[in-house]
């Protein structure tokens, strides 16, 4: 069984390659490209995978999920300048995708142990577009 | 390997009807689809790709690329049209979701290796939500848009 969870946040960024020259910037990326910045609502879904507890009726337990989306992304990126305040994104473009993959790699340490796994996470940047990461595992078969 | 996710708008009409069964039959089974004067929709269409991150730009897909095909391929043709009159789509089929969904499949899938000619992202799925109340979500094998670009 999939259970989500919702967490949203607010943030600005720059979409944009420093080495690239600022046209090839705005062909790549359009408007997300303006080099003052830029903001989002952004709400991530985490999907967690696994049988409920025959006891608890449970999954997990969603207050420690809260828990620990608040603390790994929420905390971290609400209200923030990504490219300036959020490692890894002084180095890597804060795009929808690399958000996905980068909140992944803040959660997943907490799923190493036996019980549920974590499935997906999704970041919608608007209604309109939104970025999956499932991990790397499934992918490379 | 990450999926993205786009959506897109576009109004218009239809009218469930097969001349396969008879008027009583159609109007049994399609309801109040079935007027004959046809009816029409807002839908939502999500268009999902999945593909490698450019580990220098973050990007999954080309978004104007992506953008640019939807609106030629599906938009302009299907956005403010009547989908039985208009569409040889549907000069054979009937225009449910279902049937709408594999038609906007086909378009983007025989014109893909054009506008992404790197072989990625693959086209991984397609939303038609036709009312709040009602969608369909067809999965793209690898196979079927490999053996597409192939050809």
């Amino acid at each position: 069984m999939y259970i989500t969870k919702r967490a949203e946040f607010s943030a600005s960024h720059v979409c944009s390659v420093p080495g690239f020259p600022e046209e090839r910037n705005r062909a790549l990326y359009g408007s997300a490209a303006n080099p003052h910045g830029h903001g989002h609502n952004y709400v991530v879904e985490v999907t967690v995978e696994g049988a409920p507890d025959p006891v608890t009726g449970m999954v997990l337990d969603l207050k420690r999920l809260k828990e620990i989306l608040n603390r790994e992304v929420v905390e971290p990126m609400d209200h923030r300048f990504l490219n300036r305040e959020v490692p890894p994104f002084d180095a890597k473009v804060p795009t929808v995708e690399n958000l996905a993959i980068e909140i992944w790699r803040r959660i997943a340490p907490h799923f190493t142990g036996a019980g549920a796994r974590l499935h997906a996470v999704r970041v919608y940047e608007s209604e309109d577009l939104y970025a999956e990461y499932f991990g790397e595992a499934p992918w490379s078969a | 390997m990450v999926r993205l996710t786009r959506r897109y708008r576009f109004s218009a009409s239809h009218r469930l009807h097969t001349g396969a069964l008879s008027e009583a039959e159609n109007r049994s089974l399609y309801g109040k689809c079935n007027n004959p004067y046809g009816h029409g929709h807002d839908y939502t269409l999500e268009v999902a790709v999945t593909g490698p991150v450019d580990p220098e730009t973050g990007c999954a897909v080309d978004l104007e690329a992506l953008d640019a095909l939807v609106r030629r391929e599906v938009l302009a043709d299907f956005d403010h049209r009547n989908l039985n009159e208009e569409l040889p789509d549907f000069a054979a089929c009937v225009p449910t979701s279902e049937n709408v969904a594999a038609a906007i499949a086909r378009r983007l899938s025989r014109r893909w290796a054009e506008a992404f000619p790197e072989g990625r992202p693959r086209l991984d799925r397609i939303g038609l939500r036709e009312t709040p109340r009602n969608s369909v979500a067809l999965a793209l094998p690898r196979r079927l848009t490999k053996e597409q670009d192939e050809s």
